[in-house]
C-alpha cells in the first residue's frame, strides 16, 4: 500500500465534499437539530393528562376523591359531565384521555363500609400512555382508599398501627434516577449522527465516480483497490468523529445527560462503530453506481435497523425470539450498549468487554470484505 | 389538455417501469419498516429479566416473589446469593430488575409492621422501567391489601366485612390488550405515504432537470399547470395504493382492526397526500441534482415524524414544540388513521382535522406551484 497514493485520493474526496457544502452542512446540522427535537420533544412520560370526570354521587366524598386527581401533577381536570354520553364522545373525539366515573351509591357505601370501585374509561390508541395513564390513577385511589381505612380504623377506636401499610416497596431506579427519557434518547443519538455521515455521505464516493464518468480515470491510474478505499474512506472517518464529537457536546453541556465513563472508551468505541458504519457505506457505493440508489440503500442498511433494532428507541428483550436474533446482526447495539454504559452505567471495562469484542471482530470482518469490494475493471 | 396529462402520466410509469432499481427502492423501504414495526416496535413489558435474592426463606417472602413471575410480566433469569452478585447482574445488564427480600420480612409482617422489599430498576430505559415499576407495585400492593385484610380478621373479626375501600376498575377502550401493534401499524401507513410521496413527486421533478430534458418537455406546447399534474398524478395513484395495500396487510396479517369508514380514509388520505405532493413539488423547485432533493427532504421529514405524534405524544412536548404541530399535516393524518382503524369515528369527530390538511394542502400547493413556474422562466 502506497500512503502518497492513498493521501493523493483522500485530498480528492475532501475537495469534491467542499464543493457539496449542503450535505455536509446536513450531517452537522441534522443531529443537533435531532437532539434539539428529541430533547425536548420526545417525552414518553405523560403528565398533565386531559382527565374528565363523571361524578354521579356529587357528596363530599366523590368531591374528595376528584380532588386528588385534581392535585396529581399526572392529571389535569378539563370537564365535569353530567351524563355517559357527553364523556364517551369526549374520549371518542380524543379531548380527554381519561373518564373517571364515581357511582351514585359512593358516599353511601362507604359510609356501610363496602368495596366501592370507581371507572376508569381510558382511551388506549396509544397504549403506552394508556398503561402510565392507569398506573397514576391506581396510585391515586389507591391513596384515597388508604386514607379513607385509616379514618374507619380511628373511628373504631382501633390503633393506627393497624392501618399501617403491611409492604412497602422501596423502589431505586438506577443509572437514570430520575426516568428523564432524555438521558436515554440523547446518547443514541451520537450513534444516529455517524450512520447519517455514512448514509447521506459516505455511501456517494463511489457512485459519484460512476456517475460523473470518472471511474474510467480511476482504474487507468496505478492506485490499487485498498488506497482507494483508505483514501476515500478517511475524510469521512474524520467527519463523523467530529460530528460525534459535536453531539456528544451538545448532549453533556446543553442538555446535562450525565457522564460517568471514561473518554478513551468512547473514543475506541465510537471508533469502531465508525469503521463499520463506514465499509459497510463504501460496499454498498461500490455495488450501486448511481448516488440516489446508494444513499437510499445505505438509509436502509445502517439507519433504519439501527433506529428500529438496536434498542434505541424500542427494548430488544421485548421483541419476538426471531427479532431479537436480528439484532445480534446490527452493529449499532453494541455500540449503543457502549453508550449507555458510559454516559449513564459508568460500568467498568469488563462490563462492557462483549460489546466492544463484537464491534471489534465486525469492524474486522466488513473491514476486509470493503477492501475486496472495489474491483478496478470496467463492466 | 387531459390527453396531454394523460401522456405524462403514462410517461411517469413508463420510466418508472424500466427502472429496477427505482421499483426497488419504492417497494423494498415499505415492506422492511411495515415489518419491522409490526413485529419489533413495542412498548408493552413483558417478561422483564429478574434477579431475585431471597434473604428471608420463608412462606411469605417466596409467596410475594411468586406473585411477581405469575403476573407474566417478570421473568426470573438468576438467583442470587448476595447483594454484591445482585448487583452484578443488574450492572452487566443481565437482569433488568433486581428484587432483594431482607432477613426478617415475615416477622415484621406477622408482628403488623411495615415489611420492606427492595427493588433495583436499570432505568437507562426510562420508558420500560416506568412501566415495569408500576407493574411491581401493582403486585406489590396486592399482596398488601391481601395482608392488611388478614391482620383485620386477627384483630377486629366482627368487624371485618365493614372495612370501607376504593379500587379502581380500568375499561381501557378502543386497545385492551394495550397492543402497541395497533398503535403503530395504522400510524405506519401515515409515515411511509409521507416518506415515499414527497421523495417520489421531488425526484421525478428534480431528474427531469438533472439530466436537462426539462428544457425539452417546456418547449413542447404542454403546459405547466399540465406537467404539475402530470408528475404529481402516478405520485398520487402510488400514495393511494400503498395506502390500499398497507391497510390490507395490517388487517388480515397483523390483525389490527378496523373499526371505521373505509370512505373516511379515503378522503383522508386524499387530503394527506395534497399537502405531500406539494411539499415533494416545494421542494423539487429548490434542488437541481436528486441528491440534493434527498438530503432536503430528509431535512424535512425528521422532524415532521419526531413532532407528529408517531411515537412520542404531542400533549407531553413543550408548548412550543405544540405549536410547531399544527402546521404538520402528518399530525392531522395519524389522527384520522387510528381514529378511523380503532376508534371508529366518523366525520362528525374528524373534520376538523380533515379541514386543516386542506387548508395546508391549498396553502402549500399553491406556493409550489408558483414558485415552480418561476424556476422556470
Amino acid at each position: 500500500m502506497n500512503w502518497g497514493r492513498a493521501v493523493a485520493i483522500g485530498r480528492k474526496e475532501v475537495t469534491q465534499i467542499r464543493r457539496d457544502p449542503r450535505s455536509l452542512l446536513i450531517a452537522f446540522l441534522m443531529p443537533v437539530l435531532q437532539m434539539a427535537l428529541l430533547g425536548y420533544g420526545a417525552r414518553l412520560d405523560a403528565k398533565h393528562l386531559a382527565v374528565y370526570v363523571f361524578d354521579r354521587d356529587g357528596t363530599q366524598d366523590s368531591q374528595a376523591l376528584l380532588e386528588r386527581f385534581r392535585a396529581s401533577e399526572y392529571f389535569e381536570l378539563v370537564r365535569a359531565v353530567d351524563d355517559y354520553g357527553a364523556l364517551a364522545a369526549a374520549i371518542d373525539a380524543g379531548r380527554c384521555k381519561l373518564g373517571v366515573v364515581v357511582p351514585p351509591d359512593f358516599s353511601r357505601r362507604l359510609r356501610d363500609g363496602d368495596g366501592v370501585t370507581v371507572q376508569a374509561l381510558v382511551d388506549a390508541t396509544d397504549d403506552n400512555t394508556a398503561n402510565l395513564a392507569i398506573g397514576y390513577a391506581q396510585g391515586v385511589v389507591g391513596a384515597y382508599s388508604a386514607a379513607v381505612q385509616l379514618d374507619w380504623i380511628r373511628r373504631q377506636g382501633l390503633p393506627d398501627r393497624v392501618a399501617a401499610p403491611p409492604l412497602s416497596i422501596e423502589a431505586r431506579t438506577w443509572y437514570n434516577e430520575d426516568l428523564d427519557s432524555r438521558n436515554f434518547i440523547i446518547p443514541g443519538i451520537v450513534a444516529l449522527a455517524m450512520s447519517l455521515v455514512g448514509a447521506l455521505l459516505a455511501s456517494l464516493t463511489v457512485a459519484r465516480e460512476w456517475e460523473r464518468g470518472t471511474m474510467e480515470q480511476l482504474v487507468s491510474t496505478p492506485v490499487t483497490a485498498r488506497e482507494i478505499m483508505v483514501g476515500k474512506l478517511a475524510p469521512y472517518f474524520a467527519i463523523g468523529l467530529a460530528d460525534a464529537a459535536l453531539c456528544v457536546g451538545t448532549g453533556v453541556f446543553w442538555f446535562e445527560v450525565p457522564f460517568r465513563g471514561t473518554v478513551d472508551t468512547l473514543v475506541i468505541a465510537t471508533a469502531l462503530f465508525l469503521v463499520v458504519t463506514l465499509a459497510i457505506a463504501f460496499m454498498i457505493s461500490v455495488a450501486i453506481p448511481s448516488q440516489i440508489g446508494a444513499s437510499q440503500m445505505a438509509i436502509l442498511v445502517t439507519l433504519l435497523p439501527f433506529n428500529m433494532l438496536s434498542g434505541f428507541a424500542f427494548p430488544i428483550d421485548q421483541m419476538p425470539a426471531a427479532i431479537r436474533l436480528i439484532t445480534y446482526l446490527v452493529w449499532g447495539r453494541y455500540y449503543l450498549t457502549v453508550l449507555k454504559a458510559v454516559f449513564l452505567k459508568g460500568s467498568g471495562v469488563l462490563a462492557i468487554a462483549e460489546p466492544m469484542l463484537a464491534m471489534v471482530v465486525y469492524a474486522v470482518v466488513v473491514g476486509t470484505l470493503a477492501t475486496r469490494a472495489f474491483r478496478k475493471t470496467l463492466k | 389538455m387531459t390527453s396531454r396529462v394523460l401522456h405524462m402520466i403514462a410517461k411517469e410509469f413508463l420510466q418508472l417501469r424500466r427502472d429496477r432499481y427505482a421499483r426497488i427502492r419504492l417497494l423494498v423501504p415499505p415492506l422492511v419498516q411495515l415489518l419491522m414495526f409490526g413485529y419489533a416496535a413495542t412498548f408493552e413489558v413483558h417478561r422483564v429479566q429478574t434477579v431475585i435474592l431471597d434473604r428471608d426463606h420463608t412462606q411469605e417472602s417466596r409467596d410475594l416473589l411468586a406473585r411477581l413471575t405469575a403476573s407474566g410480566r417478570f421473568e426470573v433469569t438468576a438467583v442470587a446469593s448476595n447483594e454484591r452478585e445482585l448487583v452484578e447482574f443488574v450492572d452487566h445488564g443481565h437482569a433488568t430488575l433486581g428484587v432483594q427480600i431482607h432477613p426478617g420480612f415475615a416477622e415484621r409482617l406477622r408482628s403488623g409492621e411495615t415489611a420492606q422489599a427492595q427493588v433495583i430498576l436499570d432505568s437507562t430505559n426510562s420508558n420500560t422501567a416506568l412501566i415495569a415499576l408500576r407493574y411491581v407495585s401493582q403486585i406489590g400492593n396486592g399482596f398488601a391489601q391481601d395482608w392488611a385484610r388478614d391482620r383485620l380478621v386477627r384483630t377486629a373479626p366482627a368487624r371485618l366485612h365493614l372495612v370501607p375501600s376504593v379500587a379502581l376498575a380500568e375499561r381501557p377502550w378502543y386497545n385492551p390488550q394495550f397492543d402497541s401493534r395497533w398503535f403503530f401499524v395504522p400510524g405506519v401507513i401515515g409515515s411511509l405515504m409521507f416518506v415515499l410521496t414527497v421523495n417520489l413527486t421531488a425526484f421525478a421533478v428534480v431528474r427531469e432537470r438533472e439530466i436537462g430534458t426539462l428544457e425539452q418537455i417546456m418547449v413542447t406546447p404542454i403546459r405547466p399547470v399540465e406537467f404539475i399534474l402530470g408528475k404529481t398524478l402516478p405520485s398520487f395513484l402510488i400514495g393511494l395504493a400503498l395506502a390500499f395495500g398497507i391497510t390490507l396487510v395490517g388487517t388480515v396479517w397483523f390483525r389490527v382492526p378496523f373499526r371505521g369508514n373505509p370512505l373516511v380514509l379515503l378522503l383522508g388520505t386524499s387530503l394527506f397526500l395534497v399537502t405531500t405532493l406539494g411539499t415533494g413539488l416545494l421542494i423539487s423547485t429548490l434542488c437541481r441534482t436528486q441528491q440534493q432533493a434527498f438530503a432536503s427532504s430528509f431535512f424535512v421529514m425528521t422532524p415532521a415524524f419526531i413532532l407528529s405524534g408517531f411515537s412520542f405524544p404531542i400533549a407531553s412536548m413543550p408548548r412550543p414544540l405544540q405549536w410547531l404541530t399544527l402546521i404538520n399535516p402528518l399530525r392531522y393524518f395519524l389522527v384520522v388513521l387510528r381514529s378511523t382503524f380503532l376508534k371508529g369515528v366518523g366525520l362528525s369527530v374528524l373534520w376538523p382535522n380533515m379541514l386543516a390538511m386542506a387548508a395546508l394542502g391549498t396553502v402549500v400547493l399553491v406556493v409550489s406551484v408558483l414558485r415552480f413556474q418561476k424556476s422556470l422562466d
